[in-house]
């Protein structure tokens, strides 16, 4: 099916399930134990073994020798692969840094050997007695050295207008320098992996991953086979946030075991290495000057930003919002990915947004300041309906200004404390901030099958549920198009034997996949009505209905299965359009007047992102963003050691992620929007969407609890209690 | 982890006995950090003596009037114990404060005082740590090194690590001691001041312990009167070791003793100090933290500490 416009109205307007609550239908198995998680699929082949990794300890370098005879005569042991045995394996697109293989060391914990054995004990005791010496080689491993180096030398990203006339013409100009810290996604399911290519032929994976096709290919590339030969599993993820978008080493060192002993081998990065050896959120410093005339209209935006990548990685591009999410006719924005010996930095949870924005809406809330103007007045003032670098490019839905107002309205903005540090309860400061949010709505190409049995239908797509709903939405699609219920439709996701879906990222998924499934739902409904020879037929109450014909579901085949399958392709029209989410976050917070510890005691989103399709999962998909904000803002940092070049507080002890106790009543509100340029059902993401903005409202609400304005984050209380007044 | 084999003992001083005989012997309580730092193989003991047998789960009266507090009471049974509540309301705190519930239903008092630092190179085998590995170095100490948790008084150029515990500093400023069976049999009693050992130029030696001798009990004195408070500072409002924490009790007339965890290889308290309580809590701090060798990343824990205590005392 294509889509090449934007749809009329349609059954999702009249819709019995879609946009209805329902409860996650995977959820009975998660809460019992019974959901198949990779590294406990001790039942998909027999004869596992077990896997474990040996990881590189400096930073940059080369491995000069390797002994393993000692870990090979351990007790259990099967096999040692060390990474000098083989030539550096082939790198798919999507990895920077090399997986496995060769002498060279590109950064701390890459991984350089495996061990396989008959138990974990047996392989982690062994590992251990691999003798490794290196000769390491300097690196770069400072943002704030490469920084004051770098700042204002690449080429703007974009540019129009004339910036520096503009802010020598502003009444009110703006110039701060802020920082975001290295992010871990600090999912809970480690990357793990069962692997059988015993034969060295068929490779069979079980793994966690949030794309399944990109995997597979890149399994083909590393190791130079041809993709059919390759099959991939991976029904339930607990959790990725980009962490898992890519092949990792645990499938490789998985596959490596299993080719060498000839038996499934599983593989499981320890906790302690995945911040290492996987992939991170880099860490910006950026610099934003913002011009405004003195009714509050912003004339300029000048956002440079760096962010740390492995050669040939693209770091975090935190300046791409500031490009289109306010009104001001002269804008520059500039990146520099700077190459660093730090591991990989990639893709989490909104890249680029998540930064930026924790920046953005920092500036905006000082500017509004500076103004004397209310911060959601200011922002109010500043709205576009236009992407301004290119007026003729409309916003398709924009109604950032509603979320405002409605945010403003319930969460009580106007009673608040206008004058920092003036609002006290006890020996806490009371502070309130909000921020505005926004990201992207992509879409992509998203295949699925249909299977029509006795009328049940099998949802089957290669799309992964990664703890967001996927299961569950696209079983309300199917039930809504096909005109049956939820209970007779069951999905089949994850697996690479089912047709490429768009996979979970981006906060493209819940968008694109619904779209799929559509499809292949409409190409059934076509099958249906040309077996019965009919023209149209309208599909409702688990029936099909054309003219006199009024035939259950299940007997419009005889006991035969119908099987349909099609592909939702997204046009290029889109390309005319800007097409967003949008929303406001208001924040409640406590600020320790004495030891400037931050708690946060209350918070609100107004999401705007088209229609809902279930407003249970996509609220768990904001509050989840809004918990991972709350980390973000207040203590997840990955710690460099500048020297030794790696991330220090590599575990979950060292990097903190918020627990219950720091999350308090959380409230979100869905505009009731719908996008028809978006996707046949009007929708887009909110995954993302949640985690935007929520870092600024934190740190706006500590300056106004304190009067002590924080441009670097986490904002741990080190960075404030120096400031804070005598209490 | 490495192979080890595994006993176990009903008998406190034959517990300690076998340890000092049977070579690379340690004892195992409710392993909650012994069983971590053997899967990282940060201690790797060739034979567990596991004590869990020995009977020590006990808090009983002393003649002094205080209280005797088994070895191997759990921390949740301890921090709940209705005489403790009343009467050692800090330690209560205290505990509660550390870990998390299901931690604390398998930690015992004795493991709690040995549990070892929480420096995150403590931790990566691949860094060089004097208290893993004597002599190494310490990686703390370098250049670039991320120091934002670790020590600033009492620490020494071979490591700057700190005691992490909660439940030791509300005991130290309780003035408890430390009661424990030698390898021949005989017991010992050693106040907490005693019991910790500073790094010194041998960061591995934490305690006073000889080899095999083995914790029985942790006796408090009769209750000291006053306002019992623990104020345990971090980054998150959960499940998070100190950044820094106050141990304080108070009499109404403004006396008192003061306690510090988080910023010392040890709890940390000088009777000095003390003295100085009626005078505020900057006076407490010049003197407790008299001497204190900060890093550039840490030193923010001076002031956090002296603005913890004026919170306290501000409280009433
Ligand atoms: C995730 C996590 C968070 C934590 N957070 C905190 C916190 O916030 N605050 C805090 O204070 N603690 C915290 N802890 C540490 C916890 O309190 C300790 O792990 C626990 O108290 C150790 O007791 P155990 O009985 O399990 O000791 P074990 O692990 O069994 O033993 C620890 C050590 O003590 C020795 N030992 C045990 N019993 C005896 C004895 N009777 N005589 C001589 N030697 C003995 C053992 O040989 C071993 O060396 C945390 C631990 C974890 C895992
Ligand atoms: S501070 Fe102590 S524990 Fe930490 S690395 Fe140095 S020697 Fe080891």
């Amino acid at each position: 099916m294509d889509f090449n416009q934007s749809t009329e109205d349609n059954l999702f307007d009249h819709a019995r399930i879609i946009g209805k609550p329902h409860a996650r239908i995977d959820g009975l198995l998660k809460v019992t134990g019974r959901a198949p998680y990779a590294y406990e699929r001790h039942d998909v082949v027999a004869n596992q073994l077990v896997g474990y990794p040996v990881c590189a300890t400096i930073a940059r370098g080369k491995i000069t020798h390797m002994d393993a005879s000692a870990a090979r005569a351990a007790p259990g042991v099967a096999a040692v692969i060390t990474t000098l045995e083989l030539e550096p394996l082939a790198r798919a697109d999507s990895n920077v840094a090399h997986l496995f293989g060769g002498a060279t060391v590109e950064h701390y914990h890459q991984a350089i050997a495996v061990v396989v054995a008959g138990t974990l004990e047996q392989a982690r005791g062994a590992a251990s007695l691999i003798d490794v010496r290196y000769e390491e080689a300097p690196g770069v491993f400072d943002l704030e050295d490469a920084w004051s180096r770098l700042q204002n030398t690449s080429e703007p990203i974009a540019h129009i207008g004339d910036v520096d006339a503009a802010f020598d013409a502003a009444p009110m100009t703006l110039d701060e320098t802020y920082r975001t810290a290295s992010q871990s996604h600090a999912m809970m399911e480690p990357h793990a992996s069962i692997v059988d290519w015993s034969d060295g032929g068929q490779m069979t994976v079980w793994t966690s991953n949030q794309m399944i096709e990109w995997t597979r290919q890149a399994l083909a590339t590393t190791f130079d086979i041809d993709a059919d030969r390759i099959r991939l599993e991976s029904p339930y993820v607990g959790g990725g946030f980009g962490g898992k978008l890519w092949l990792r080493a645990d499938a490789v060192l998985a596959a490596l075991g299993s080719r060498e002993t000839g038996r499934p081998v599983k593989v499981a990065l320890p906790r302690p290495m995945i911040f290492n050896n996987a992939t991170h959120r880099s860490g910006t410093i950026q610099r934003l000057r913002i011009a405004a005339g003195s009714d509050g209209k912003i004339t300029a935006f000048d956002h440079s930003a760096i962010s740390h990548t492995l050669p040939g990685g693209s770091g975090e591009d935190a300046v791409n919002q500031t490009r289109c999410f306010y009104a001001g006719e002269n804008r520059r924005v500039a990146h520099h990915p700077i190459d660093m010996g730090l591991p990989e930095s990639a893709d989490m949870r909104a890249p680029g947004e998540a930064s930026g924005l924790a920046v953005l809406e920092i500036a905006m809330d000082e500017m509004a300041e500076k103004l004397g103007m209310d911060p959601v007045a200011f922002r109010i003032l500043n709205d576009t309906q236009v992407n301004p670098e290119e007026p003729s490019k409309p916003f398709t839905e924009r109604h950032f200004v509603e979320c405002l107002r409605k945010g403003a309205d319930t969460f009580g903005w106007a009673k608040r404390n206008l004058k920092p540090g003036g609002q006290r309860e006890g020996q806490w400061l009371i502070g309130h901030g909000m921020a505005g949010a926004y990201r992207g709505a992509p879409t992509m190409t998203s295949g699925a099958r249909v299977r029509l049995q006795n009328g049940r239908l099998i949802v089957e797509t290669d799309m992964t549920d990664i703890g967001t709903g996927s299961y569950t939405i696209l079983s309300q699609t199917a039930a809504e198009t096909m005109g049956m219920e939820m209970g007779d439709v069951e999905v089949r996701l994850g697996n690479s034997a089912y047709p490429t879906s768009s996979g979970s990222g981006g906060q493209f998924g819940a968008t694109s996949a619904t779209a799929g499934v559509y499809a292949a739902c409409v190409a059934l409904q076509a099958q249906i009505a040309k077996r019965l020879n009919v023209d149209e037929a309208r599909f409702e109450n688990g029936r099909v209905v054309a003219g006199q014909l009024d035939l259950a579901l299940a007997d419009v085949a005889d006991g035969e299965e119908i099987v349909a399958e099609d592909t939702i392709n997204f046009g290029d029209f889109k390309d005319e359009l800007e097409i967003g989410t949008f929303g406001a976050h208001f924040v409640e917070v406590a600020v320790n007047a004495y030891t400037g510890e931050t708690r946060v005691r209350r918070m609100l989103a107004v999401c705007d992102a088209g229609r809902i399709l279930n407003p249970i999962t996509a609220r768990s998909q904001v509050i989840g963003g809004m918990t991972m904000g709350v980390g973000a803002a207040l203590t997840e940092g990955m710690s460099v050691d500048t020297e030794r070049g790696f991330f220090v507080n590599h575990d979950l002890a060292g990097y903190e992620v918020a627990v219950h106790a720091d999350i308090p009543e959380q409230e979100v509100i869905f505009l009731d929007t719908t996008d028809a340029a978006s996707s046949p059902l009007k929708a887009k993401g909110v995954g993302e969407l949640g985690i935007c903005g929520v870092a600024a409202a934190i740190g706006n609400a500590i300056y106004n609890a304190t009067g002590v304005r924080i441009r670097e984050y986490p904002m741990t209380l080190d960075r404030i209690i120096e400031q804070l007044p005598a209490a | 982890m490495k192979a080890f084999s595994y006993e176990r003992v009903s008998d406190p001083a034959q517990a300690a006995a076998r340890a000092a005989e049977v070579p690379g012997a340690k004892f195992i309580a409710g392993g909650t950090n012994l069983l971590d730092l053997m899967k990282h193989e940060i201690e790797i003991p060739q034979h567990l003596i596991d004590v869990g047998g020995t009977g020590l789960d006990d808090i009983a009266p002393t003649d002094e009037g205080g209280l005797r507090i088994g070895a191997l009471v759990s921390n949740a049974a301890l921090s709940a114990d209705a005489r403790v509540r009343k009467d050692y309301a800090v330690l209560s705190r205290a505990l509660v404060s550390g870990a998390s519930g299901q931690l604390r239903n398998k930690a015992t008092t004795g493991g709690n005082l040995l549990q070892r630092t929480r420096c995150p190179y403590f931790y990566d085998t691949g860094m060089p740590c004097n208290k893993r590995s004597p002599g190494a170095g310490c990686a703390a100490l370098g250049e670039g090194a991320t120091t934002r948790q670790l020590g600033i008084i009492g620490t020494s150029d071979a490591c700057i690590a700190t005691h992490p515990s909660d439940m030791a500093v509300a005991l130290r400023v309780l003035d408890a001691e430390v009661e424990t069976v030698t390898p021949t049999g005989e017991t010992r009693r050693l106040t907490l001041e005693e019991f910790y050992q500073l790094p010194g130029d041998t960061p591995e030696v934490e305690n006073a312990l000889e080899q095999g001798e083995m914790i029985t009990a942790v006796v408090l004195p009769a209750p000291v009167e006053g306002r019992h408070v623990y104020y345990k500072v971090r980054d998150r409002a959960s499940y998070a070791f100190a950044l820094v924490s106050v141990a304080l009790i108070q009499t109404p007339d403004g006396t008192g003793r003061v306690a510090l965890g988080g910023v010392a290889p040890k709890p940390w308290r000088r009777d000095e100090a003390d003295a100085l309580l009626p005078q505020g809590a900057s006076a407490v701090m010049e003197r407790l933290l008299d001497g204190a060798r900060p890093t550039q990343e840490n030193a923010y824990k001076l002031t956090l500490a002296e603005r913890t205590l004026a919170a306290l005392l501000a409280q009433e």
